[in-house]
């Protein structure tokens, strides 16, 4: 099996064949970032802050300019250039949330940066070698401690086991060869039985999912769990913003002073306006947007899509809420406990 | 690259007819002439200013009219108000077509029809109805119930005068809310009215208008003996993309922008009271 030892030669090597990011650690926080040498790459911290989202569908991005002259418009297409990249040390959670925006992005018709960048990404996954209290993708089908992606990696005390999964996979270890060892692959046998021993005494890792297969909206649309997490709820959008899957865009003018530009946005359904037309809003209250939240996630997006649940577990938003509210309680309420 | 969905055309306002004190029609073509692109009834397009804003506007002419299209737009809003200010010439930009139309080719084929508005839900409406105007010996009967508030507000008002009360086969059965100086027509609700003609129920319902009139009708038209899955109307939400993708106009599962706009009632009774 194929061992890296030095994981700086590894970053270099990848950095000079295509644009890299991996979580780098700035001020007490870890995020994926762009490396550069002598950067403060951090892979032992489990959860990045931020989601790996932004990899495929970026917080702001202008997709096109105007310039208005008179009556006259010109459009101008503005879509940002895509270069090929790897994103190292993507949790299998995270992995899945792309499968999760693809479902959105890639169907008819297709989103055409999204797909882009879909293309030009490969995605380097690295197993969760000590999953945390708020992990729950187990639940959800994920398997943490070989998640899925073009290549999935291992980081042991040996060095880092590399197993390439697909033609881009392939591709990427190809062009890296040079840095590639051979080791024995104990040390990924040995880490898989231990996170799935951790994963065993996890406190959401077990959730009982089994009152969320195959229902419609009316089985829990008048459940009193909305009125419940909608009175603590403060409508700040933090869940959706950490949210890997969570996917809704607002698309908005900017007038630059010598022309408009038209971008589109992360938004969210957590606030009161983000439905509202001139002639009223269909989602008045609080509980009504938290049951349009929790329900997209376990009933709308699964009925649209084989089953497939739009949560995949990464707990950022059990980790973040200022309300302690978070989809795992609404799970458990949905299910009577 | 052109395939994108979010980067619109441009159309250039080459006609604007005022309707009502707050219905203006807007008749859009390419710069360099004909349509910006071809619809089907019930389907709807983005029109945008720039710097403004963008929103979902069902197609009021029929597809049938092959130079141009038309969108009969109530002023309401932030682009509505900067749409009614424009003049002749002005540019906007425009996507689509948008959404599901209605099935004027399959389901409306050989039935008798009876379309029902009010106010401004007439603007969806005129497009289906003039498509079966014009290909008049595929269809039955057509009676077209439209309701305002005021004969002042009867959007179309010469068209439906001029043009459809003079069509052989098609009755027209205009009512206002109030009593008004001038108007010897009929004075009252549209469902109430609707229940008072009292139509058979071997025909294709089209309903469309504020949510209430809909709900109302739709009421009535059951005691008249209408099941739903006779009985189509046109949805709007809330919309940023047009394409099933920003996440805001969804009814339960469904979105409107991309399942809808047009829904029979029966396929409304699966989705949540949420619109």
């Amino acid at each position: 099996m194929k061992l890296v030892k030095d994981l700086s030669a590894l970053y270099e090597a990848i950095a000079a064949v295509q644009e890299l990011y991996l979580p780098v650690e700035n001020k007490g926080r870890v995020d994926f970032k762009l490396y550069e040498a002598g950067a403060n790459v951090d892979i032992k911290t489990l959860k990045t802050v931020r989601s790996a989202k932004d990899f495929f569908f970026t917080q702001t991005e202008t997709l096109m300019g105007f310039k208005v002259e008179g009556k006259n418009i010109e459009v101008e297409d503005l879509r940002p250039e895509v270069r090929p990249f790897v994103a190292f040390g993507v949790r299998g959670c995270d992995a899945r949330s792309f499968e999760v925006l693809d479902k959105v992005f890639l169907v008819d018709p297709v989103d055409t940066v999204y797909e882009a960048r879909r293309k030009a990404g490969t995605v380097v996954t690295l197993a969760c070698g000590r999953p945390e209290e708020t992990c729950f993708c187990t639940n959800f089908g994920i398997t943490p401690e070989a998640p899925a992606g073009d290549v999935t990696t291992w980081l042991t005390e040996e060095g880092l086991y590399w197993q390439a999964n697909t033609d881009k996979g392939e591709a990427l270890t190809a062009a890296i060869a040079a840095v590639f060892t051979e080791g024995d692959g104990k040390a990924v046998e040995e880490q898989k039985k231990a996170i799935s021993d951790i994963i065993a005494k996890l406190p959401l890792a077990n959730l009982d999912m089994t009152h969320l297969e195959g229902v419609k909206e009316e089985t829990f649309w008048g459940h009193p769990v909305w009125k419940d997490i909608s009175e603590t709820c403060l409508a700040c959008g933090t869940c959706t913003y950490v949210c890997p899957t969570c996917q809704c865009y607002d698309v908005r003018d900017f007038d630059c002073g010598n022309g408009i530009e038209r971008f589109r946005c992360w938004d969210s359904c957590m606030y009161s306006d983000f439905t509202r037309m001139a002639h009223g809003n269909n989602r008045n209250t609080q509980d009504q947007r938290c049951r349009q939240r929790y329900l997209h996630k376990l009933v709308y997006f699964p009925r649209r899509n084989e089953g497939m649940f739009g949560c995949v577990g990464c707990g950022r938003c059990v980790a973040k809420c200022p309300s302690k509210l978070n989809i795992v309680k609404v799970i458990k309420a949905l299910g009577g406990k | 690259m052109n395939n994108e969905t979010l980067i619109p055309k441009v159309g250039i306002v080459t006609d604007i007819r005022i309707d009502t004190p707050d219905v203006k029609t807007f008749r859009v073509e390419r710069p360099e002439g004909g349509k910006v692109f071809e619809h089907m009834p019930g389907q709807c397009a983005m029109l945008s200013v720039p710097g403004v804003g963008e929103g979902m506007f069902s197609i009021t002419s029929s597809p049938t009219n092959t130079e141009y299209m038309e969108f009969s737009i109530k002023k309401c809003g932030c682009v509505t108000n900067w749409l009614h200010a424009m003049e002749v010439g002005q540019m906007i930009t425009v996507r689509g077509p948008y959404g599901k139309n209605f099935p004027v080719d399959t389901e409306f084929k050989g039935k008798d029809l009876l379309f029902i508005a009010g106010g401004i839900g007439l603007a969806p409406l005129r497009s289906v109805i003039n498509y079966c105007r014009h290909y008049r010996d595929q269809y039955g009967k057509i009676d077209i119930v439209y309701g305002s508030r005021s004969m002042d507000d009867l959007v179309d008002y010469n068209e439906i005068i001029e043009e459809w009360c003079h069509d052989t086969g098609v009755s027209v059965h205009l009512t206002i809310d109030r009593e008004q100086e001038g108007w010897d027509g009929h004075v009252g609700f549209v469902p109430n009215f609707v229940k008072e003609l009292g139509f058979d129920t071997n025909k294709v319902a089209i309903i469309c208008g504020p949510p209430i009139m809909i709900k109302f009708t739709l009421a009535g038209l059951q005691e008249l003996g209408f099941d739903k899955t006779q009985v189509y109307t046109t949805m709007e939400l809330k919309m940023k993309c047009a394409v099933g993708k920003c996440g805001r106009c969804n009814i339960g599962h469904k979105y409107v922008c991309k399942d809808g706009p047009v829904f029979r009632c029966d396929e409304l009774d699966e989705l949540p009271d949420e619109y």
